[in-house]
């Protein structure tokens, strides 16, 4: 049986970079992951990453930035940590080989970010993801002996041993179908969001919710779920992303009056106002009747106004995007955008070290609520917050590692239920058409997740969504499927994701239901101010006995930055 | 716009799969899908999945040709699934019906799923795909000119799916060809000013048999591409660099070979049959003419010329004493040749850096007529 000092489930940024800074320790460090990793979908992060490194600039101004980001729901001591060490992060990978653009003087080029005071977005064309993704796994192939890759393991669970201590996982080999156990000192969860609860959303199909829930299920509490971003620019049809990096060049938001919106709003920052804002904005133009395309449903982003050929150096791939997916050349026309469920601020409740209330489990990324996000993120924060704080579960959690002897668990139980559960899944039969696909469930709960828990919400449509989900829950507990196999059997994967995001819904719309005022990426029509008197706090999930969702607070913590009126 | 909006229209596809477990041959499957005709082939597959049958094997994520995952053979081609119109899919099928099936050069594991592990990822790894950075490593990032920069972000483009390699003509003939992916990933450090081993690294792939000079310049990856990788240009960039910057000599006397075929050009405006083999082998001398190996070279092909002379495909005099042109063609010829080299640096295309920017008043042409009416009327 398998067992390592660290074990790290996800290979996507956060969790490759919690592996290289585990090994450098000397700890036996292994990483899991679902897909290949380069398939994380860190890949699709398309603008670049914040760090205060040029010479005018100041952490400070940086973490004021992503606190008034957040509507004032950052904890500060996390967002101090994550920007005074954004700028020797970013140059480690800069050392590492991440191709950052240059200036003409040869060093690391910035270009503008919504919500940030100045130009301190570092980036590779608009695949900076991709690139630093692919320079991680560059490392984890260089540091091959000492990272050892299970790649396309799906974990099923996390084990507990007898004191409550997270003490590894059971995992499925996607390719050959067999279970195993892994024992680990430490497990890190690092495998990313839940968007797949919304249909439609930027994110890509891996992306489930599996960490959450697993964390969830074992008992660990949830934070800030009800806060979940729609990005303000992506295709109307399909709801891919368009990079924030677009308006970072200068490229304006129209209505169908062709009137930039965005004035009425934020009439300082315009277009570059945070997310949250700027999917506001657009969604009252086109609530009230000032929306383009079909059904009004969507807003104009004119990128022409960029001199052609920095669109075409510096935003390659939203050029082929827009060729390819929408049939518009952008460096020509106008192409349609709407605001699309793109990440979830909240996760597994963490501390500045990637430390959840488990003994032995971490999580870090967007898995993670640190929190450092709050209400809302900025753009070009989530790279980092992958990178920051998955380095530092990494080095925590190798510390630890040495302080203590491999967990002795019998894991044989553990692996006997999880082999039977889902043995039991590819038992199941339609019951004679009582029984639902796990495809249909999926639609439902996407488009009740889209229609209720998004830009705007109220009581009623909540509680609507919550019901539904109930109802959800149950036939997702009988949901069918059509692959009797063993090797590559996607299928009951995808049953157990399914699993995975009614979980991740349910607490978002609990906690959404809670949070009675609007702040951030909450805005709650019947309660439109924020109320920092009473809500000035963050909302904890917990899964109790029953299996039902209990809520409680926890404090936000201040450092320098007195919550004030948000304004752009 | 005119390509979106259509109505759905039903497609048809005929997947080929394969089940590991039931120990029989792979098979076609057909499914009916509905969906509007730019929609993907990814998005018809899942369809298909969703609705019919749930037991089709493909990896797939992002659903925007960024992951990688989706790499298939698409009416024969190698294509990413989700980067692939229907419509588009339904014109370049033989029967109407749009034919998927897994990648080739790769074992299939199940339908479309392939063991990229196997060949793939191997062939990366055979490339020493990291950064061997420059010391001392500086303190804050390395200075490095912009266009570097910007024109090794075309080979870290590559988004790791296999459809170059799926193609690869000389992999199908030689699997031990490192092949396109691998190259151009070799390149991304070639090309990077922070890399401390450009020698070492271009010495190995040159000396490599199966390395860049295996490369049979058929540009089956190029077409292959959905990122505009170009892999195969990557290839003779790291051959150039080889050898016109550290005189790495190509075994295979290509090198020599294009050299002589580009000379000889130059100084009769068409090629020169006769000349080729003994300059190319001896320089461009005419004591060179009697360099052994041109010798050689020249017996081991002489079957062909006689062949070619037989079937009135080589006309003797002009190959003996070549072509002729006329003079103000010559001059022409001389002409582009005098531009090209007269540059300080080598000229390579790269698809991130573009031509000057067109005037202004063509962006002005914005065929938004309501965007050009109230910018004046509402932005106050």
């Amino acid at each position: 049986m398998p067992a390592h000092d660290v074990l790290i489930i996800g290979a996507g940024l956060a969790g490759q970079r919690a592996a290289l800074a585990a090994a450098q320790t000397g700890a036996s460090v292994a990483i899991m992951s679902k897909v290949h990793p380069v398939r994380s979908h860190s890949v699709a992060a398309a603008g670049g990453i914040n760090a205060a490194i040029s010479v005018d600039d100041d952490w400070h101004s940086h973490a004021y930035d992503t606190v008034k980001g957040s509507d004032f729901l950052g904890d500060q001591d996390a967002i101090e940590i994550m920007c005074s060490e954004a700028p020797k992060e970013v140059m480690d990978l800069e050392h590492m080989g991440v191709t950052f653009h240059r200036n003409e003087a040869g060093e690391m080029d910035l270009r503008a970010f919504g919500g940030a005071s100045m130009k301190r977005t570092a980036y590779v064309a608009d695949i900076t993801g991709q690139a630093l993704l692919h320079v991680l796994y560059e490392q984890l192939m260089r540091h091959h002996e000492t990272v050892e890759r299970y790649e396309e393991w799906f974990t099923t669970s996390l084990l507990k041993d007898d004191a409550g201590h997270c003490c590894g996982v059971i995992a499925r080999e996607v390719r050959s179908g067999r279970m195993e156990a892994f024992t680990a000192k430490n497990v890190i969860l690092a495998c990313g969001g839940a968007g797949q609860a919304y249909k439609p959303t930027t994110n890509g199909l891996i992306v489930t919710g599996d960490g959450i829930a697993m964390a969830y299920r074992a008992g660990a509490p949830l934070m800030d779920m009800e806060m979940v971003q729609y990005h303000p620019t992506c295709l109307l049809e399909t709801g891919i992303l368009i990079t924030e990096g677009a308006r970072g060049e200068g490229a304006h938001l129209l209505n169908s009056d062709g009137e930039r919106f965005m004035e009425k709003s934020a009439p300082n920052k315009m277009e570059l106002a945070s997310r949250d804002v700027v999917s506001r904005a657009e969604q009252i133009e086109i609530n009230e009747g000032r929306g383009v395309g079909p059904d009004g449903a969507g807003i104009y982003l004119d990128v022409t106004v960029v001199p052609r050929k920095r669109t075409l150096e510096a935003l390659r791939e939203i050029v082929n995007l827009g060729r390819d997916f929408a049939g518009v050349d952008i460096t020509r026309e106008p192409i349609m955008i709407r605001p699309g469920q793109h990440y979830i601020m909240g996760g597994v409740k963490t501390d500045v070290d990637g430390r959840t209330p488990i003994e032995g489990l971490y999580a870090a990324g967007e898995v993670a609520c640190v929190s450092v996000h709050g209400g809302n993120r900025l753009g070009a924060n989530s790279l980092l917050d992958t990178l920051i704080f998955g380095r530092r579960a990494g080095e925590h959690a190798a510390h630890r590692a040495a302080t203590m002897g491999m967990p002795s668990v019998d894991t044989r139980p553990h692996l006997r239920e999880d082999s039977a559960m889902i043995d039991a899944i590819i038992a199941r039969e339609d019951g004679n058409g009582s029984n639902r696909r796990v495809s249909e469930i999926k639609n439902e709960l996407g488009e009740v997740m889209n229609k209720h828990a998004a830009v705007f919400r109220d009581e009623a449509g909540l509680q609507g969504a919550l019901e539904t989900i109930g109802r959800l829950k149950v036939q997702a507990a009988s949901a069918w499927i059509d692959d009797r196999g063993t090797v590559f059997n996607q299928d009951v994967l995808g049953a157990i994701e399914l699993g995975y995001m009614v979980d991740c819904a349910e607490a978002t719309v609990v906690a959404a239901i809670e949070r009675k005022e609007s702040r951030g990426a909450q805005f709650r029509t019947d309660f439109p101010e924020r109320n920092d008197e009473e809500w000035l706090k963050h909302i904890d999930i917990t899964l109790d006995e029953n299996g039902e969702p209990q809520v409680s607070y926890s404090p936000v913590t201040i450092t320098q930055w007195q919550p004030e009126e948000r304004k752009y | 716009m005119a390509e979106t909006h259509k109505p759905p229209e039903k497609f048809t596809l005929r997947l080929r799969r394969y089940d590991p477990e039931a120990g029989e041959a792979p098979y076609w499957d057909e499914h009916t899908i509905e969906l509007e005709p730019h929609r993907s082939v990814l998005e018809a597959i899942l369809q298909a999945k969703d609705r019919f049958d749930g037991s089709i094997g493909v990896r797939c994520s992002c659903r925007q040709a960024i992951c990688g995952s989706c790499g298939i053979r698409v009416n024969g081609e190698p294509a990413l699934a989700c980067h692939t119109h229907l419509d588009a899919a339904k014109r370049s099928a033989k029967d109407g019906v749009i034919e998927i099936e897994p990648m080739g050069n790769m074992p299939v594991l199940k339908d479309l799923i392939v063991d990229m592990d196997a060949v793939h990822w191997k062939k990366i790894q055979r490339v020493t795909p990291w950064l061997i950075a420059k010391q001392p490593v500086p303190e804050r990032e390395y200075i490095v000119s912009k266009e570097s920069m910007v024109d090794v972000t075309q080979t870290m483009g590559c988004i790791q799916c296999g459809a170059c390699v799926s193609d690869c003509l000389a992999m199908e003939v030689d699997p031990g060809f490192i092949g396109p992916a691998a190259l151009a990933k070799a390149y991304r450090f070639v090309g990077d000013p922070r890399d401390d081993e450009h020698e070492v690294r271009l010495r190995d792939l040159a000396e490599d048999p199966q390395g860049i000079y295996d490369c049979t310049h058929c540009f089956k990856c190029v077409e292959a591409c959905p990122k505009d990788v170009n892999p195969m240009g990557q290839i003779m960039r790291l051959r150039r660099i080889a050898g016109n910057d550290f005189d790495i000599v190509d075994q295979n006397n290509g090198e020599r070979h294009e050299a002589t075929m580009v000379g000889l050009i130059r100084d009769y405006g068409l090629l020169h049959e006769a000349e080729m083999v003994p300059r190319s082998y001896g320089g461009n001398s005419w004591f060179g003419k009697f360099h052994p190996a041109a010798g050689k070279e020249l017996l081991s092909s002489l079957p062909i010329v006689i062949k070619g002379v037989l079937r009135r495909k080589v006309n003797i005099k002009i190959a003996i004493f070549g072509h002729k042109i006329a003079k103000q063609d010559l001059k022409g010829v001389q002409a582009i040749y005098d531009k090209v080299e007269g540059r300080k640096e080598r000229y390579e295309l790269n698809l991130y850096i573009t031509g000057e920017d067109e005037p202004t008043q063509d962006a002005a042409a914005v065929p938004l007529a309501a965007a050009q009416s109230s910018t004046e009327g509402s932005a106050s």
